[in-house]
């Protein structure tokens, strides 16, 4: 039903091998075309999970020299008959073997394509394919171990004990309702509200994870502010190692923000340089002002730079008005210069981490990396943590979730008849469901169309 | 002898009943087949009509224009609401009939009704065209062909015979012919029923009655899957030999509230009987389990499958030996005998055992048991060859009703006979048939149920299977159905039209009570202080105050001064609507999302064997129920969310290579 794509398995780069793989009912009759043996012979692909030595012919001409692999259908990652050859390395190498596969019949797969067919073939759960679609995309090591954990179906389980929990309670009520003889609702709803109440606590650490799950796979949204001129796109070029913004002493050159990710250690920056902030009458400096006061309202870190070696004015109160309640590293750059403002100094204004440093001289940025490493992965981020939710799907339902149970504890407190309670167990029941896939809806399919671009 | 009919319906229980008398009363010339006219509506288990989500059953039959309700507000001699300390949603009605008048009033019914007859007769075949490949046809040839097993399995495998047999009428034992434009099968526990107890076997259908033993081998000739199920009956005993002082009384509710919407509330109020409540305790325990090896359920004489939620004696006490005792219910079976029914005792025990068994009891020392409980087993249909209108998928014009599709009890059966009577009408006028789905009614649960679940036992209505059960109450089984009985033409126009007026008082009363703001007065407080509820500070609506706990609707009426007078029905819709109006909504809403799925129609023509990627027992599983939604896929056993994501992809990516060609 599906036609036979291709893809590198491994990155595209000059690495010692490369992994092509072929996934499709075709997939056995494209590879014998361009697969054969070293005496251009037809390989017996009929036995599966059996590594084959083999070349790769360009029409009569041997390309190189690989390990050949066939899996039939359906032991396979997808599913469906699958070849993968072992090949030599090599960005030029790789990219004539996979059009050599393409002349022979397949098609170049999109990014994710062979997840979808696994998903759609029942060889993963839904969370195991958005775990791996997420794996596909994401940006750093962090998001990786989680994407891995996810996909391990660590959430999966965790979701499936609880919806087993709500079915076995709603499954007793109704028990209760249509065979009151048997099954007795004395001390019920004491039970069951300790038992929500359980479950309320386990789902709402998975929303809290959530927050730390988007930092892990956005990146933490940086925002770096200060007057004009205080040095904020040397920083980011600095964080960079390119000259990404445009650095010139003229005050006001960054008039938009710029958004860069950039590895920081072990975490992924996700660095928005903003305007400079003062008070100006120039509408698109204006409008630069305006975007950096919204940067700042939604970062998980800001940046503050500081030129050390100019006097604090209004437009530093106008700023550090704006970092009240945000998490701030203040950078007093230009220590190069001769110094007027200090740490203690700053300190007074604004209660932050202070970070000397010269940009220009590349002096601090270690430190600055350093402290917002230690600031995110040993204090807020437990990235020991067994599940992290890191899909806006899976919070948002898990947050509908967490609605419906407090609704129960609201009729458990309220006193209202038993026989009510169902609809909100069913409505958390299912809102878990729809996370890991066992309950249907058609939003659901809407969504992995959408994600995997797929019916085009 | 040929005669020719509209509509035939076969069985004249609580299914047939209600199917003929929809068939004739949408004007079709219809006739109605029984074994026995004296058995007409015959209740032959329990004395009693509604109960626990079957009053539910009877409601929604009422409101679409069906009997029951009608005929039990005439020979009721008790009645009950249940359920009364739960929710709204679990109230259910049930009245104790007197099962004479019960039968006699309704044969009164089907012999005045307009347009029907009745016929005492054995139907044994179902007349089929095109029939096998090697019969004839049938005006020419009196004697029905018997084509070879070999060509007619050819035969139902091919493509040609699908949606072009259908049913043209029957023959009796006497070899008379009825032909028909549509065909209704209602026949309950008839079809070669045997009645067991101990080694007793008697080839009966209840109460001694003839059993019908020819229909059967004629439906598996048409390929009709057949099942063999079992359900039992308690002793009757005589009242006279009971001690009544030594149980526990059960009177009936005052006022009574009446089954049917179209009957006058104050014309029932009258005398009501009492019934009694007993317990069986450990000497009775210990007698079945000593004798239970003589049970023909466990020692296999008996081979159908019973109903798990309405289990005999012996195996109540077997699956849950850590319980005591069992409530068993005494119950008079009318006012014309002294014989009592002996609910929650039923039972196919040897003689000698049930009577020790009985004589166990507190007030049963010295019980004289009038008839034996009995099991009984009978042949009935795979349900899931049926479309939700209840016809056959492969047999055109030919529908199924009550017990034979694998269902137990009297309501259920009677609101299948209605439906089913209703869209045998339809099919012949060339109009859809009318499906309630499974948000609208229980009955739209109770039939999505039979065709797209694999029953294994018979089936019996319960709250637990409605999931929108608050929305489906039977005090608004009126606002959900009366207008599409309406439409569909069992609703007088005078009974619509209070129905109407009805509705208009509930409306606007909930706008009233929503626009009522009470001040803060030191009456008001006073009144909220001795309701132990919080005192207000500033003004409130009525309708806030109503969903407080503590309060409701016919409490708040001392603080409401401009409150109309309503009736008793109105009341309650009224209190309800607003007090449980959170949970109501969020009702709904559940509603929204199962109506989108259920919206989702699988082409009729769809072949599951090209869904390369659905496992190989969803294939087979969808192949062989045919499901007409996505959302009737879904809860077809055997088929995971998995299968329906193929299912939906498969679809989504069908319609778009459609889109594309068009």
């Amino acid at each position: 039903m599906f036609d036979t794509i291709c893809a590198l398995a491994t990155a595209l780069s000059d690495a010692g091998i490369g992994i092509i793989r072929i996934s499709g009912e075709q997939a056995i009759d494209i590879a014998s075309r361009f697969v054969k043996s070293k005496t251009g012979k037809q390989i017996d692909f009929r036995l599966s999970h059996l590594m084959r030595y083999a070349f790769v012919y360009d029409g009569e001409n041997p390309v190189d020299e690989v390990m050949v692999v066939c899996f039939i259908a359906p032991r396979s990652y997808t599913g469906e008959n699958t070849v993968e050859i072992q090949c030599h390395g090599g960005v030029f190498l790789l990219k004539k073997i996979l059009s050599i596969a393409i002349q022979n019949g397949a098609r170049l797969a999109e990014p994710g394509e062979f997840t979808k067919r696994a998903f759609l073939n029942g060889r993963i759960d839904l969370t195991q394919a958005e775990a791996v679609s997420d794996l596909i995309y994401s940006t750093n090591e962090q998001a990786l171990k989680a994407s891995i954990s996810q996909l391990r179906g660590s959430l999966f389980n965790i979701i499936e004990s609880y919806r087993k929990e709500l079915l076995q309670s709603t499954a007793y009520l109704e028990a209760a309702l249509d065979d009151p003889e048997n099954y007795s609702l004395d001390g019920f709803s004491d039970t069951l509200f300790s038992n929500v109440n359980n479950i309320l606590n386990g789902l709402s650490d998975l929303v809290k994870s959530s927050d730390n799950g988007r930092i892990i796979k956005e990146g933490i949204k940086t925002a770096i502010v200060g007057k004009p001129n205080a040095g904020k796109s040397s920083l980011l070029n600095a964080l960079l190692g390119e000259n990404r913004a445009i650095v010139t002493n003229i005050a006001g050159t960054t008039r938009d923000t710029l958004e860069e990710y950039v590895k920081c250690n072990d975490l992924c920056l996700h660095l928005i340089d903003t305007a400079g902030i003062r008070n100006t009458d120039n509408s698109v400096e204006i409008l630069g002002v305006e975007r950096a006061i919204q940067a700042v309202s939604q970062a998980d870190l800001v940046i503050y730079v500081v030129d050390a070696s100019v006097p604090l004015d209004d437009s530093d109160d106008k700023i550090i008005k704006m970092l009240v309640d945000k998490r701030t590293i203040i950078l007093l750059n230009k220590s190069d210069l001769p110094i007027l403002i200090t740490k203690e100094e700053i300190q007074k204004h604004i209660n932050s981490y202070v970070i000397d440093a010269s940009v220009k001289e590349m002096t601090g940025i270690e430190d600055l990396k350093n402290l917002i490493q230690e600031i995110f992965m040993k204090k807020e981020i437990d990235y020991n943590h067994e599940i992290v939710i890191t899909n806006l799907r899976h919070k948002n339902l898990l947050l509908n979730a967490i609605d419906s149970l407090k609704s129960v504890i609201t009729s458990i407190e309220s006193k209202v008849p038993e026989d009510l309670y169902t609809i909100d167990l069913m409505n958390a029941y299912r809102e878990l469901g729809l996370i890991i896939g066992e309950e249907i809806s058609d939003d659901l399919i809407n969504e992995i169309f959408r994600k995997f671009c797929m019916g085009k | 002898m040929v005669e020719r009919h509209d509509v035939i319906v076969i069985g004249a229980g609580h299914a047939g009943c209600e199917a003929a008398l929809a068939c004739a009363r949408l004007g079709f010339d219809t006739i109605i087949f029984t074994v026995s006219v004296d058995s007409i509506a015959l209740m032959p288990c329990n004395p009693n009509i509604g109960g626990t989500s079957k009053g539910h059953l009877v409601r929604e039959l009422d409101a679409l224009g069906g009997e029951m309700g009608k005929n039990i507000d005439k020979t009721f001699i008790q009645s009950r609401m249940l359920n009364k300390s739960k929710g709204p949603a679990v109230h259910s009605l049930r009245a104790q009939a007197d099962k004479q008048a019960y039968t006699r009033e309704m044969r009164k019914t089907l012999e005045n009704q307009k347009g029907l007859v009745i016929r005492q007769a054995e139907v044994s075949e179902l007349l089929i065209e095109p029939n096998c490949p090697a019969g004839g046809s049938l005006c020419q040839n009196s004697e029905w062909p018997k084509p070879t097993l070999i060509d007619r399995n050819s035969f139902f495998d091919s493509d040609e015979r699908k949606n072009k047999r259908k049913v043209i009428g029957v023959k009796t034992t006497s070899g008379a012919v009825y032909l028909s434009k549509a065909v209704i099968l209602c026949t309950g526990v008839y079809l070669n029923a045997r009645c067991i107890y101990g080694d007793v076997v008697e080839q009966t259908g209840p109460n001694g009655l003839r059993s019908a033993t020819h229909l059967t081998n004629s439906m598996l000739r048409e390929g009709i899957k057949i099942m063999r199920f079992k359900t039992g009956t308690p002793a009757r005993v005589d009242r006279r030999t009971l001690d009544f002082s030594k149980m526990v009384i059960q009177k009936g509710d005052v006022p009574i509230i009446p089954f049917s919407f179209s009957t006058d509330f104050h014309s029932i109020q009258k005398e009501q009987v009492d019934c009694y409540l007993v317990y069986t305790n450990k000497k009775t325990h210990e007698i079945i389990r000593r004798n239970i090896d003589r049970s023909p359920l466990y020692n296999g004489n008996i081979k159908g499958t019973g109903p798990r939620y309405c289990p005999s004696i012996e195996d109540k006490v077997m699956r849950f030996p850590d319980k005591e005792k069992h409530q068993i219910f005494v119950e008079p079976e009318g006012l014309y005998t002294n014989e009592m029914y002996l609910s929650g005792m039923s039972s196919s025990l040897p003689e000698d055992v049930q009577s020790e068994m009985y004589r166990s009891m507190e007030g049963f020392e010295n019980v004289h048991i009038v008839r034996n409980a009995y099991a009984i087993e009978y042949d009935c249909i795979n349900a899931s060859q049926l479309k939700r209108s209840l016809e056959f998928k492969d047999i055109e014009f030919l529908f199924a009703a009550g017990q034979i599709n694998g269902s137990s009890g009297y309501e259920e059966a009677a609101v299948q006979g209605l439906m089913a009577g209703i869209n045998a009408g339809r099919k012949i006028r060339g109009l859809d048939a009318v499906i309630l789905d499974r948000s609208q009614a229980y009955i739209g649960v109770l039939i999505d149920d039979l065709v797209t679940k694999e029953n294994h036992e018979p089936y019996r209505m319960m709250t637990s299977r409605a999931e929108y059960r608050l929305l489906l109450r039977q005090d608004n089984a009126d606002i959900r159905l009366r207008k599409i009985g309406y439409d569909i033409g069992l609703v007088p126009e005078c009974d619509y039209n209070s129905f109407l007026e009805k509705k208009n008082q509930i409306e606007k009363e909930i706008i009233r009570l929503k626009n009522t703001h009470i001040g803060a007065s030191p009456l008001v407080n006073a009144f909220l202080r001795k309701m132990n509820s919080a005192e207000i500070e500033s003004g409130i609506t009525l309708s806030d105050l109503c969903k407080r706990p503590e309060l409701n609707y016919e409490s708040l009426h001392e603080i409401d001064n401009s409150r109309p007078k309503l009736s008793y029905q109105i009341r309650e819709e009224v209190g309800i609507e607003i007090k449980y109006e959170g949970y109501i909504n969020r009702q709904k809403q559940q509603v929204d999302s199962f109506r989108k799925i259920e919206s989702k129609k699988i082409p009729e023509g769809i072949n599951y064997q090209e869904i390369s990627n659905l496992r190989l027992e969803a294939r087979q599983k969808l192949s062989s129920f045919r499901p007409e939604n996505i959302g009737m896929a879904s809860r077809i056993s055997g088929v995971s969310p998995a299968d329906i994501n193929v299912l939906l992809v498969y679809l989504e990516k069908s319609g778009i290579k459609q889109a594309r060609n068009k």
